[in-house]
C-alpha cells in the first residue's frame, strides 16, 4: 500500500442523502411553473445552501417514464417548518410526472448537491438578475442576503407580468425589486443595461447574480468587466449522476489563459461569471 | 451468517458486488461508506490528457440510456498522485481501468499503474467510443490475443479483460483473452447504439453514436456472461443492467462469480448497499451458507430442444 499521506480522518464525510420525501403540497404558481413542497427531515435541510441543488428521481406517470433523474435547485429551504420547496416548470417527460404528484405521495430525492452560492465579506450591495424559472434558483441567495443584512435589488424579467415570479417573496426580504416584461416593452437588453448602470451610479452594485440566460451572460460580463464589477452565474446541463462521477454535465470555463471543462453537478452549478463561456 | 466472500484469480472481495468501471467516483463517498464494497473500480484512465466527447453526453432510452462520454483523462500522472492515495483510505481493493490507442501504448500504460495500492488492473478493451466507429480490441479473437499477451508482459498484477457485446464471437474471444494471460473476464461493456431527435432530426448524442446500458442491456450481457462462463476457465464478473438483487442472483446463477454496477447507481446512488443486503438475505432464505454455492449453478441440460425451438421460430 502508498505511503497514508492523509489520515483515516480525511475519509469524506456524508454530505448528499438519498431518500423519499412525501409531498406536502404541489400546486400550480401560474400557467408555466408549479411550487412543490415537501416534507424534508432537519438533518438535511440544516445542509442546504443557496443555489444548490437536488436530483429527483420523478415517478412513472400518464404512461411517461422518466429513467435519470432531474435536477432541480432548490427554490426554499425551511429547517424550521420542515420544508423543503422546488419550483418547476413542465417542460417534458420528467417535469409532466412530477406535476402528478399529490398529497402525501413520495418522492425519491438525492441531495443536496453542488457547490453554492457565496456572498463575499465586502459584497455590501447585491445585484440579482433572473429571468423566468431562473427565479427559483436565486430565491434562496435573497434569504442568505436577508440573513447577512446585505442590501439586495432584484431585476426580474418575464414574459407577461403574469408570469413574474417570487417579486413579492424578494420583496418580502427587504430587496427593492425591480420588474421588466416583454409584454409591457421593458426587457430588453438596452433597457436592462441602463437599468443595471443606474444601480451602479447610485453606487449600488458590489455583485452580480443571474442564472440560466446566454443573452443576460453577456452583457453582465460586459458590464462587469466595464466597472470591474464581480459576479456568479449558475449554470444548468443535462445531468447523469449529478454527484461527480460520469461527467457527463461538463461545460468550458476560461481560466486565465486556458479552457478548462468543469462539471456543472460538481464544480457548479454555481460558477463565477467572468470564466463562464456564453453558449 | 452468509459467507458473500469470493475469490477472483487470488484476489479476495469481502462481497461479490462493485461499481462498474466510469459510473462511480471518489465522489461517491459523500453519499456513503464505500467500504462496504467487494472492490473500487475507478473510471477508465488513459497515459495522457483527454477531454473526451462533445456535449449532449447523455441521453435516456426506454428506461436505460446512451453515453458517449469518451474518456476524459487528467493522465497517470495526476492518478497516481491524487486518486491512488484517495483509495488508500479504504480497505477494499481498488482495480484501476486502462485504455490505449495503440497495443503498446496501452501496455505501457498497464505497468504504470502497476503501483502498490493497485490490486487489480481492469483492461478496457471494448470502449466503443475512442476508436474510429466504434472499433475496439475485444472486437476480434486476434487482437484481443495480442493486446492480452503485450499487458501480460507488463505487469504482475491480476488483470481483467472488460470485453464488449459489439463482437459476433463471443466465446473466441474470450478464450483468446485467456490464452493471452487474462485473469478475469469483465463482461460487458456498452452496445453500440444510436438515437435521433424527430424533431430536429439530429442525434441525440453529440458523438452520433454511444454506448446502451441499464436494464436493456441485461438480457444480452447476461446470455455473454453465460458463454465466457462456459468458454474458459477464468472467473467472469457479470456487468450490464443490474439493477435488482434478482439481476444479481441471474448472474451467479448463469456463472459469473461477481457482478459489476453500473448505470442503476445513477438512478439509486446507494443501490449496491442494498444488492449486498438483499443477497445476503436472499441466500440466507434459501438456505445456503455461501454465495460460492450459488455461482454456475445454471440448469441448462436442454440444449438441443432450445436450438430445435429457436429454429422453428419465425
Ligand atoms: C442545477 C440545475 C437546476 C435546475 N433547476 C431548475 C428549477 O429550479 N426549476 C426548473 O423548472 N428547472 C430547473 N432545471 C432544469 C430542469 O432540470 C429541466 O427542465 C428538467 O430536467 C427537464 O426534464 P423533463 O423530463 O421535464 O424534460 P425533457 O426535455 O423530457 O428532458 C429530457 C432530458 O433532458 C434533460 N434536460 C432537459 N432540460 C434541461 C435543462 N434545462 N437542464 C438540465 N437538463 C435538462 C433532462 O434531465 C432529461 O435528461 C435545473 C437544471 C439544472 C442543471
Ligand atoms: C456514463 C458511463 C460511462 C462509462 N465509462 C466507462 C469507462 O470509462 N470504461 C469502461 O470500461 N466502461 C465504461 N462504461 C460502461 C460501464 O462500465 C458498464 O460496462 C455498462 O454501463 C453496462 O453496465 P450497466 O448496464 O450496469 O450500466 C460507462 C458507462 C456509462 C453509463
Ligand atoms: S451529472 Fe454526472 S458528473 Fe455531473
Amino acid at each position: 500500500m502508498p505511503e497514508r499521506i492523509e489520515t483515516m480522518d480525511d475519509v469524506p464525510s456524508i454530505k448528499a442523502f438519498e431518500l423519499p420525501l412525501s409531498v406536502k403540497s404541489n400546486e400550480p404558481v401560474n400557467g408555466e411553473y408549479r411550487l412543490l413542497v415537501l416534507a424534508a427531515p432537519h438533518d438535511i435541510l440544516k445542509r442546504c445552501r443557496a443555489g444548490q441543488f437536488f436530483h429527483l428521481l420523478c415517478p412513472q406517470a400518464g404512461g411517461e417514464t422518466p429513467y435519470l433523474r432531474r435536477p432541480m435547485s432548490i427554490y426554499g429551504f425551511y429547517p424550521e417548518k420542515g420544508e423543503l420547496h422546488f419550483l418547476y416548470k413542465v417542460t417534458g417527460a420528467g417535469t409532466r410526472a412530477l406535476a402528478s404528484l399529490a398529497l402525501g405521495d413520495r418522492l425519491n430525492v438525492l441531495g443536496p448537491l453542488g457547490e453554492p452560492f457565496t456572498i463575499a465579506d465586502d459584497w455590501q450591495d447585491l445585484v440579482l438578475v433572473a429571468r423566468g424559472v431562473g427565479l427559483a434558483t436565486l430565491a434562496p441567495l435573497a434569504l442568505e442576503a436577508n440573513r447577512l443584512g446585505r442590501r439586495l435589488t432584484a431585476i426580474c424579467s418575464a414574459r407577461h407580468p403574469d408570469y413574474l415570479m417570487s417579486t413579492d417573496y424578494f420583496a418580502s426580504l427587504g430587496a427593492d425589486v425591480i420588474t421588466l416584461t416583454d409584454a409591457e416593452g421593458t426587457s430588453d437588453l438596452d433597457n436592462l443595461e441602463k437599468v443595471i448602470e443606474g444601480l451602479i451610479a447610485d453606487g449600488r452594485a458590489d455583485a452580480f447574480y443571474t442564472c440560466g440566460s446566454n443573452r443576460m451572460l453577456r452583457l453582465l460580463q460586459t458590464i462587469g468587466e466595464r466597472h470591474g464589477i464581480p459576479g456568479q452565474i449558475a449554470l444548468e446541463q443535462q445531468m447523469a449522476c449529478g454527484i461527480g462521477m460520469c461527467h457527463c454535465c461538463v461545460r468550458p470555463f476560461n481560466r486565465g489563459d486556458r479552457q478548462v471543462h468543469l462539471r456543472v453537478c460538481r464544480e457548479g452549478p454555481v460558477f463565477d461569471m467572468m470564466e463562464a463561456i456564453a453558449w | 451468517m452468509v459467507d458473500l466472500s469470493v475469490d477472483i484469480s487470488g484476489l479476495k472481495l469481502k462481497n461479490p458486488i462493485m461499481p462498474a468501471s466510469g459510473t462511480f467516483s471518489e465522489d461517491l463517498a459523500e453519499v456513503f461508506d464505500l467500504d462496504r464494497l467487494g472492490a473500487h473500480v475507478t473510471k477508465t484512465i488513459t497515459r495522457g490528457w483527454r477531454d473526451g466527447n462533445p456535449t449532449p453526453r447523455v441521453c435516456e432510452v426506454n428506461g436505460s440510456m446512451l453515453n458517449s462520454i469518451g474518456i476524459p483523462s487528467k493522465g497517470v500522472g495526476a492518478f497516481i498522485e491524487k486518486v491512488v492515495p484517495f483509495y488508500a483510505h479504504y480497505e477494499t481493493p481498488l482495480v484501476v481501468s486502462i485504455s490505449g490507442n495503440t497495443a503498446d501504448e496501452f501496455a505501457t500504460l498497464c505497468s504504470e499503474v502497476s503501483v502498490p495500492g493497485v490490486a487489480a488492473i481492469e483492461v478496457n478493451i471494448s470502449c466503443p467510443n475512442i476508436e474510429e466507429d466504434g472499433k475496439a480490441f475485444a472486437i476480434r479473437p486476434s487482437s484481443t490475443h495480442d493486446v492480452m499477451r503485450k499487458l501480460r508482459a507488463a505487469t504482475d498484477l491480476p488483470l481483467w479483460a472488460k470485453l464488449t457485446p459489439n463482437t459476433g464471437e463471443t466465446s473466441e474471444v474470450a478464450r483468446a483473452a485467456e490464452e493471452g494471460g487474462a485473469d478475469a473476464l469483465v463482461v460487458a461493456n456498452t452496445i453500440l447504439s444510436m438515437a435521433i431527435d424527430i424533431n430536429t432530426r439530429r442525434p441525440k448524442l453529440g458523438n452520433l453514436m454511444g454506448g446502451l446500458s441499464g436494464p436493456s442491456l441485461k438480457p444480452i450481457a447476461l446470455r455473454m456472461a453465460y458463454q465466457c462462463a462456459r468458454a474458459t476457465s477464468i472467473p467472469v464478473i457479470g456487468c450490464g443492467g443490474i439493477s435488482t438483487v434478482e439481476d444479481v442472483i441471474e448472474y451467479l446463477i448463469a456463472g459469473a462469480s461477481a457482478v459489476q454496477v453500473g448505470t442503476a447507481t445513477f438512478i439509486h446512488p446507494t443501490i449496491m448497499l442494498s444488492l449486498i443486503d438483499g443477497l445476503e438475505d436472499w441466500l440466507s432464505n434459501q438456505g445456503l451458507s455461501s454465495v460460492k454455492d450459488l455461482i454456475g449453478t445454471v440448469i441448462d441440460g436442454e440444449q438441443d430442444e432450445a436450438v430445435v425451438f429457436m429454429e422453428a421460430a419465425p
